[in-house]
């Protein structure tokens, strides 16, 4: 060894400090892995009695101290799917506009402004908002649609942020191969930019449909309340413009309005609420997975 | 080549733009009058869903504002509104609507819940971004993604039913829903924005300089703490605000979680009531009309101005690294 590579006192104090660090940052990273696995492991073992099938099949029954979440579930499939099906083809077709038609300047620099404030409004604001504007002044009265439409405004911004970043992935010469042979701009959108980033938008679809189940304070006042019996079993139980039960409502109502409910019940509605919504992220992550492995480009 | 190219017919040259929806081809059949109507007209739906965020933010701020402004320029004592802690929207005799220790507990909830994820936020971000392979930060991103994606009612609820009898136990307290209670489950929930935005920022500082460090005998800390620090630090003060921003207008959890009770908070151990929960807590009650529903628009216009300013500082920040 050349005397001239020993460490000195310097170098080694400054190797010690680096592995500290190291572990330091190391540790504020896992940090956030240690409460997601407590989390759900410990609602899962609190909860573990009472998940079956019939929980999920059952409405709540005497004062929501027993039975299962019946009509929760299926008031939260109502509005994911109502907000889906007004949120995704706006957010889709905003994105487009931004990514494929817009000329850099100050019109795209205000609604990339907007979208990020949007997505930056408190939910609570939210809902007074579909409150003030689809409840009272539509007139459409505290019912599924109200609270779906306040869900479809509020998660937009989901949808445009992943849809923009899938048709940007999509590489500028593809585009210009299409227009080069007399494409006008929406027939290149049509047959090459959406085919190709099709997978990143389902992505964001996903996402939003994940954010749109967990939300509570939107819809509290737009179209969910506490307690509805509805027919089991029966998966057209709701209408448009009935009110209905959700799940992140009812884990709210069972925790903070019914004090002598059985121990795991809270817990079991958590569980399914939860279980839902990562599992949903989960599908968007692997689709998200399998997209990168595939790209060609 | 060149001869080659002689030999080809002459082409027609069209550049690298789309031909305008409504021209018809030189060459060929012409479109239909229906498919250039069609185009021209999914054009325009397009350029509506396009400007409709802005629509949206306008249409929050005019529906909230056209709601509480009736009694907020007639009747809202605003100095009593900043200045009062007296809250008593119900009172018969003696109304107050003095939103002083509902601000207290926004900020107070908010500020210790920045102290506790700041550190954590970015030291994740550079751990992620910097001392970490791509395995470990691949499946670091998948947590924080999915731990962002938990519910804030899931959050409230394990506000009461884990942290409650915890922050009991360990610090001899007689009620574990108080400010520390909120601020631990805003810290949770605001640490994964910090991050993914921070780790954005912290990429966006060229290789280059990294290179540049480590050739001159910096370690990996030296380098990150005397160059990528100083070149990310716009980014990552956006990437603070945002979680600012997420964690003043949570809902939720901090309804569940800090113990509903008006009044400035002493300690960390002190239940309060913040902005949000007031709202989500009373709105339900007043009746649509009454001066207590005006003052709780009153209160969702002041929480879309807070949020509304640190998204703009945040992006105004953003934009200008972006610049430079």
């Amino acid at each position: 060894m050349a005397a001239t590579f020993a460490e000195t006192p310097h170098i080694r104090s400054k190797h010690r400090q680096e592995a500290v660090v190291r572990v330091i940052l190391g540790l504020m990273a896992f940090a956030m892995v240690l409460p997601l696995l407590a989390i759900i492991g410990y609602l899962v073992v609190q909860a573990w009695p009472l998940l079956s099938w019939d929980f999920l099949t059952q409405n709540p029954t005497g004062g929501m101290r027993k039975g299962g979440v019946w009509s929760a579930l299926l008031g939260t499939i109502y509005l994911v799917t109502t907000s889906l099906v007004i949120a995704a083809p706006v957010g889709v077709l905003a994105a487009v506009y931004l990514n494929e038609y817009a000329k850099q300047g100050w019109l795209t620099r205000i609604i990339n402004l907007a979208v990020v404030n949007l997505a930056g409004v408190p939910s609570i604001v939210h809902a007074l908002f579909g409150l003030g504007a689809f409840v009272l002044f539509a007139g459409i009265g505290r019912s599924i649609l109200a609270a779906s439409l306040t869900l479809a405004i509020m998660t937009l911004p989901v949808i445009i942020a992943s849809t923009k970043e899938a048709l940007a992935s999509v590489p500028m010469s593809f585009r210009e191969a299409c227009w080069n042979v007399g494409a006008t701009r929406w027939q290149t959108i049509r047959g090459i930019v959406l085919p190709n980033s099709i997978s990143g938008i389902l992505t964001g679809v996903i996402l939003q449909v994940s954010r749109t189940a967990g939300e509570t304070a939107p819809i509290m006042f737009t179209g969910a309340v506490f307690f509805k019996r509805i027919e089991e079993g029966n998966p057209f139980a709701y209408g448009l413009y009935d009110q209905c039960m959700a799940l992140s409502m009812h884990l709210f109502t069972i925790t903070t309005q019914v004090t002598d409910a059985p121990k795991a019940l809270p817990y079991a509605t958590a569980v399914v609420l939860l279980g839902t919504v990562l599992l949903v992220n989960t599908v968007a992550i692997a689709l998200r997975v399998k997209l990168r492995a595939r790209k060609k480009w | 080549m060149g001869e080659q190219a002689m030999n080809l017919p002459p082409a027609r040259v069209v550049g690298t733009r789309p031909v305008s929806a409504s021209a018809g081809s030189p060459r060929g059949p012409r479109r239909g009058r229906f498919a250039i109507a069609a185009e021209t007209a999914l054009e325009w739906v397009i350029r509506l869903c396009g400007i409709s965020a802005i629509v949206f933010v306008f249409g929050i701020f005019f529906f909230v504002l056209r709601e509480g402004v009736g009694f907020l320029f007639g009747g809202l004592n605003l100095v009593q509104f900043f200045f009062s802690t007296e809250w008593y929207p119900t009172s018969v005799s003696n109304v107050r609507y003095g939103a002083l220790a509902l601000i207290a507990g926004t900020f107070s909830v908010t500020g210790l819940a920045m102290l506790i994820a700041v550190p954590f936020g970015l030291g994740a971000a550079v751990f992620v971004s910097e001392f970490c392979n791509q395995r470990v930060r691949e499946t670091l991103k998948v947590v924080i993604e999915l731990l962002a994606a938990i519910p804030s009612v899931v959050w409230g609820f394990i506000g009461i039913s884990v942290l409650n009898p915890l922050i009991q136990e360990v610090f001899h307290v007689p009620v574990g829903l108080n400010v520390l209670n909120g601020a631990l489950l805003l810290a949770l929930m605001s640490v994964p924005i910090m991050v993914s935005i921070g780790e954005d920022a912290l990429k966006a500082v060229p290789d280059s300089f990294r290179e540049a460090s480590l050739a001159m005998g910096a370690t990996r800390w030296q380098t990150v703490h005397r160059v990528l620090l100083p070149a990310a630090k716009n980014g990552l003060l956006a990437a603070v605000l945002l979680g600012v921003g997420r964690a003043v207008g949570e809902t939720m959890a901090v309804l569940m979680a800090t113990g509903h009770a008006v009044n400035i908070p002493k300690s960390p151990f002190d239940p309060v009531r913040t902005l949000t929960a007031t709202i989500a807590a009373e709105l339900g009650e007043a009746s649509v009309g009454s001066p207590h529903y005006q003052v709780l628009f009153v209160i969702g216009i002041l929480l879309f101005t807070i949020t509304f300013a640190v998204n703009l500082i945040a992006d105004m920040i953003v934009k200008g690294t972006r610049k430079r």
